[in-house]
């Protein structure tokens, strides 16, 4: 199954990377556990985000669009970086999230959230969709 | 509940070492079922221990020592018995390495001692069917139950097939090690075959009621970027990556409604895993950046990749894949290239062209009684408005696959030959 796991972002992250002895230590145990996540075959990809206040929102309201500047206030919600993983359940993955190095320098979160797999979706496409592509399919046969 | 939790929190933490435990383990035995015993020791070990003492910093370390100790025990226990001699166990003793240098060895050597496993399960003293199954059972941690599943066989058939494995490693004397040189460039198509094979047991489905095991494409891609990591210099390594990576990323689009059989060129190519191609793409660059554009498995990346980078069938490269045939034809020629040559030729330069390539393959053995022949002998007929012809040939590819879902795919084919629209 694939995850994608969200490092939470922190009052320190959001303020982007400020060169530290602790935070080059900080990468250099990343990257070494990033390095066990590729040689286990477990890592698909990942990066890490700007702080929010390079970001910025589109909020949705029937016909209208706004868009908002970041920085955005909810800390703890937002999102610093993530990873996708393949792992055989949602036990491996905390396992493996549990050997991560902290990825800030205070307390921090890591949230793990199962993508959806294909069988996941069986009986949610709606009949309409079905029939169209059904009748693709007697067309190309009948071409 | 708490307890219950606790142990499948360190169940989970020993399958991420397993492998590299029994890697570590069957070079020091030289004994894969005695490694896989220790293994399953140090499990244990761990179960009584880690609910008291939390799960070490180090556990694969932590469970090599447990495991190292086992093996001690077990053969000063055997030699005590066998010779009565103190001294022994004593000498045994000083071997015994401190959790230290176990740590520092373990960083060292881990890569290496797995490599050395996936060598060793895979060699060519052992049928590539068994190779399959012992790799998964001991780099991929499948339960024979589960590889009895993927493989639709039974249990004990694949028991069987594992214990044969094991014993014609034993009786070559095979060391766990990684070959060097000349002999891994010899021995590494023998892993690159067995992990395929798995991939397309997952892909192709050639038996059973579901098209395609998604669970075995993803285990044999994992193999692939576990062997990625391990030997980062091969090409043919990141090509057969690539080439399963693409090929997976059609997963979701191969099975239609119903979980009917949808061919690459009608597949809705929205639901291609981007992701996927992505990584296919990338693991294809550095295969041809290594100097292995030329390698059977880089020639196959190539030809996924031309209809991963196609957003439409219409904009397929046919001439491109057309060639790529052609020299892969040269390169690993085999009957089943040939056929797929035919198909190609046939939409580059249509179903006359096609038709010739199969007439000059002729009545090969080993494509009689395999269904995709008949089935691209009537599809060129089809589009060549042979239409008698044409239900014929799917009638006898309807009757040769052993796939159900495919099956009603070719009777489809076949039915439209006799009420054709328009």
């Amino acid at each position: 199954m694939r995850v994608m796991v969200f490092v939470k972002a922190t009052e320190d992250s959001e303020q982007g990377m400020t060169p530290s002895p602790e935070l080059s230590q900080m990468f250099v145990d990343m990257g070494k556990f990033n390095e066990e996540l590729v040689n286990a075959g477990v890592l698909v990809a990942g990066d890490g985000l700007k702080p929010s206040s390079h970001g910025k929102r589109v909020a949705f309201d029937g016909p209208s669009r706004a868009v908002i500047d970041g920085p955005f206030a909810e800390t703890r919600e937002l999102v610093a970086g993530y990873w996708l993983w393949e792992v055989k359940d949602m036990d491996e993955a905390v396992a493996w999230v549990k050997r991560c190095p902290n990825p800030m320098l205070g307390p921090s979160e890591i949230e793990i959230r199962p993508v959806y797999e294909m069988d996941d979706f069986a009986g949610l496409i709606p009949a309409e969709a079905a029939e169209i592509h059904d009748g693709v399919g007697e067309k190309l046969a009948n071409r | 509940m708490a307890a219950d939790e606790t142990r499948r929190a360190i169940e989970a933490t020993f399958r991420i070492e397993r492998a590299r435990l029994i890697a570590g383990l069957a070079r020091l035995t030289r004994d894969v079922d005695r490694a896989e015993e220790l293994a399953q020791e140090a499990l244990l070990i761990a179960l009584a221990e880690w609910p008291k003492t939390g799960v070490p910093t180090n556990p694969g370390a932590w469970l090599m020592a447990a495991a190292k100790r086992r093996a001690i025990d077990g053969i000063r226990h055997t030699r005590m018995r066998e010779r009565k001699h103190a001294e022994i166990a004593r000498e045994l003793d000083n071997r015994d390495t401190s959790l230290e240098d176990l740590e520092a060895a373990m960083d060292d050597d881990l890569g290496d001692e797995l490599l050395g496993l996936i060598f060793t399960a895979c060699h060519p003293v052992i049928s590539a069917e068994a190779r399959a199954a012992l790799t998964l059972r001991l780099i991929g941690g499948l339960t024979t139950g589960e590889i009895a599943r993927a493989f639709l066989s039974s249990e004990p058939a694949i028991a069987q097939r594992i214990v044969r494995a094991k014993t014609a490693i034993g009786s070559a004397g095979l060391a766990f090690e990684v070959p060097r040189a000349a002999e891994r460039a010899a021995r590494l198509p023998s892993v690159l075959e067995v992990i395929y094979l798995i991939f397309n047991e997952g892909y192709a489905a050639t038996a059973g009621e579901d098209l395609v095991r998604p669970a075995l494409c993803a285990e044999a891609q994992r193999l692939g970027r576990i062997l990625a990591g391990l030997l980062p210099e091969e090409p043919e390594v990141h090509a057969l990556l690539a080439l399963m990576e693409i090929q997976a990323s059609r997963l979701a689009a191969r099975a239609g409604q119903g979980g009917a059989f949808v061919p690459l060129t009608e597949q809705d190519r929205t639901r291609w895993d981007r992701l996927l191609i992505v990584r296919g793409l990338a693991a294809l660059a550095r295969a041809e950046a290594l100097g292995g554009a030329d390698g059977p498995y880089a020639l196959q990346a190539a030809l996924a990749a031309c209809h991963a980078r196609a957003n439409r069938a219409e904009e397929t490269d046919w001439h491109r894949i057309a060639a790529l045939y052609d020299r892969l034809a040269e390169v690993t020629p085999s009957p089943v290239v040939e056929l797929n040559r035919a198909v190609a030729h046939s939409m580059a330069f249509g179903p006359a062209a096609g038709l010739r390539l199969l007439d000059a393959l002729g009545d090969a053995a080993p494509l009689r009684g395999y269904a995709p022949l008949p089935a691209a002998r009537g599809d060129f007929l089809f589009r060549a408005g042979r239409l008698a012809e044409a239900k014929d040939q799917f009638e006898a590819a309807a009757g040769l696959t052993r796939n159900a879902r495919e099956k009603a795919f070719l009777l489809a084919r076949a039915a439209s030959c006799e009420a054709p629209a328009d």
